[in-house]
């Protein structure tokens, strides 16, 4: 019954644990694909910054959505909170540097996030939906009110943003500068989610999003981690907001919308939650979707999308990602057998 | 006298007009094998909810080591040892058989705070996982879903997350519930197998499941303590037949 010490490493199931984390082949592909892009449409760099910065945000969304299973409809507070942060320094001329400027938009969305995450994450279900959909309306109305500060309805624009690292100029007909900025702020970005999904603390959020009841019967302490988790997405949406302000060098009220909210949703749903790289495919399914269907049918474009939305829901749970990783999965049982 | 390992002191819980629990004096002994047994809506899951947490009492007290624990949290209490399992399933579905495991014991060892290492460097947690799943003839199956067991295998799964806490007082939610009869002596294997150690605590409708483990039976009939001593002073109690026996039967 027992066994000696280090006798189950060789499991399969301990190797796929132990495992799990390593870099896939396949990996660095979405990465080349961006720097390709930089050389291959300089033109269309404006376009491929707006990406990026989505999929950021993208992937805030899945760290609450897809892996703790916190079901929000509000994550656009925390980009709209990051990109006022980097708005109204900028404007009232108290700060200007574009990297520091991040990590206060990230402050401050992660201080929103604690604060209503405590108060919020007490609820479950359809209330926590409204909720969140609740506060980002409060905010939205609160810089719709401080017209002093956020510009009002009109916004604030022609942001006075430093050069980066004092040497590149956020130039807004050619912006260089703003595409390998954001890519590089995605990587760190990215790079730490990946880093949280799959330590012990992002494993035990799966948990919760599973088996809520079963984590505090292990004695997890479970609000605890779903408020840390929450606060960190708020972060990172921050950082996807103030970089969005720097890179056009404005910020509206469409920061804070439900337009923004319900998109990042739809992109994730599409590409895929609870899946890191959903985002990616997401983001660059919709802004292709998007693009493509708005030529086809300008006046009603958005019908396509829903309908694609509605197939996608009742065939395809798990998005274009779930589509794939199933038809790798019988390519592999058809290479397997004979 | 030494305190007992878990005791109530004439606790009780009301849910508005109903009262769930009335003046429960319970004692378990560590190492004991304790059966809880009564008609359905007895109030057996709520003595249950009590002493893990879930709800707090309306009065009494619950002592682990002779040490109040009423106000302590549900957390605190697995800290402190107090682990259980459900009487539906309830699992990490999605994850394989050694993740499940795996969560709680990272959670019991304090590895599952940890953001920046990945859970797979945490070997220790693996291992343990491992044995613990060996242990329950589970380690053939570690590396599927857990939807994808029979649902035997399922219950065991229920046994193993509450073992990877290492728990001195196991309360025992009716544990071969739902279990087909060709496979219900797997999980009568498991709790043969259980660390002497530990006191455990079976709620069961099954008669020979209790009556196969069970040092001592207590009755539990409308939130209250009915009898309790020895299988054999239950059996031939005829009160507790004219309860409990005679209608249990039926099943």
């Amino acid at each position: 019954m027992t066994s000696t010490e280090s006798s189950w490493a060789d499991h399969p199931a301990a190797v796929a644990l132990a495992g799990r984390h390593r870099l896939r082949a396949w990996e660095p592909i979405p990465w080349i694909l961006a720097l390709a892009f930089y050389f291959a449409f300089p033109k269309y760099l404006g376009f491929g910054t707006e990406l990026l910065v989505t999929i950021l945000f993208a992937i805030s969304l899945d760290l609450v959505l897809g892996y703790a299973g916190i079901v929000t409809l509000g994550q656009a507070a925390f980009f709209g909170a990051g990109a006022y942060t980097v708005g109204i320094l900028a404007k009232r001329g108290i700060w200007n540097e574009p990297i520091t400027g991040l990590l206060l938009a990230a402050a401050v969305a992660a201080a929103i996030g604690l604060g209503s995450g405590l108060v919020l994450l007490r609820t479950g279900g359809l209330t926590l939906l409204m909720l969140t959909l609740c506060t980002m309306a409060l905010l939205e109305e609160a810089a719709n009110l401080a017209h002093d500060y956020t510009g009002g309805f009109d916004g604030l624009d022609s942001l006075p943003i430093a050069r980066l690292l004092g040497r590149f100029e956020f130039n807004p007909l050619y912006p260089t500068t703003q595409y390998l900025y954001v890519l590089a702020v995605l990587f760190v970005c990215f790079l730490f989610v990946r880093t949280l999904v799959y330590s012990p603390f992002g494993q035990s959020l799966t948990g919760i999003r599973e088996n809520t009841l079963r984590m505090h019967a292990v004695g997890a302490p479970v609000r605890r981690r779903l408020v840390l988790c929450y606060t960190l997405s708020a972060a990172i949406a921050g950082i996807a907001g103030g970089i969005w302000a720097q890179a056009n060098a404005y910020v509206n009220l469409g920061t804070l919308g439900l337009d923004r909210a319900a998109s990042v949703l739809i992109i994730l749903v599409l590409g895929g939650y609870g899946r890191l790289y959903g985002a990616f495919v997401g983001a660059v399914a919709y802004m292709a979707l998007s693009h493509f269907l708005s030529k086809v049918y300008p006046t009603a474009w958005q019908l396509g999308l829903g309908l694609l939305l509605v197939v996608i829901a009742l065939f395809a749970r798990n998005g274009i990602l779930g589509i794939a990783e199933v038809a790798a999965r019988r390519l592999r049982a058809l290479r397997a057998a004979p | 006298m030494t305190a007992p390992l878990l005791e109530t002191r004439a606790l009780c819980r009301n849910f508005g007009a109903l009262t769930a629990a009335r003046d429960i004096d319970f004692r378990l002994e560590a190492g004991a094998r304790h059966a809880l047994i009564g008609p359905n809506g007895a109030g057996k899951t709520t003595f249950i909810n009590l002493l893990t947490g879930v709800i707090p009492p309306t009065s009494g007290a619950i002592l682990l080591k002779g040490h109040d624990i009423t106000s302590v949290g549900q957390a605190q209490r697995v800290k402190l040892g107090i682990a259980r399992t459900f009487q539906i399933n309830r699992l990490f579905r999605r994850l394989s058989v050694l993740e499940n495991v795996y969560l709680a014991v990272a959670e019991r060892v304090g590895a599952a705070p940890s953001m920046l290492r990945p859970a797979g460097s945490r070997r220790d947690v693996i291992e343990e996982s491992m044995r613990l799943l060996d242990a329950l003839k589970l380690a053939a199956h570690a590396n599927r879903r857990v939807w994808e067991l029979p649902y035997g295998r399922q219950r065991l799964v229920e046994i193993a997350i509450a073992l990877g806490l290492r728990p001195e007082v196991l309360l025992l939610d009716e544990p071969a519930a739902g279990v087909p009869s060709a496979e219900s002596h797997i999980i009568l294997d498991a709790i043969d197998g259980l660390p002497k150690e530990i006191g455990v605590l079976i709620i069961d409708h099954d008669m020979d499941l209790v009556f196969r483990f069970a040092q001592r039976i207590t009755v539990m009939v409308s939130g209250t303590v009915f009898a309790t001593g020895s299988p054999r002073e239950i059996g031939a109690d005829p009160n507790v037949r004219a309860v409990y026996l005679g209608q249990a039967t039926r099943g």
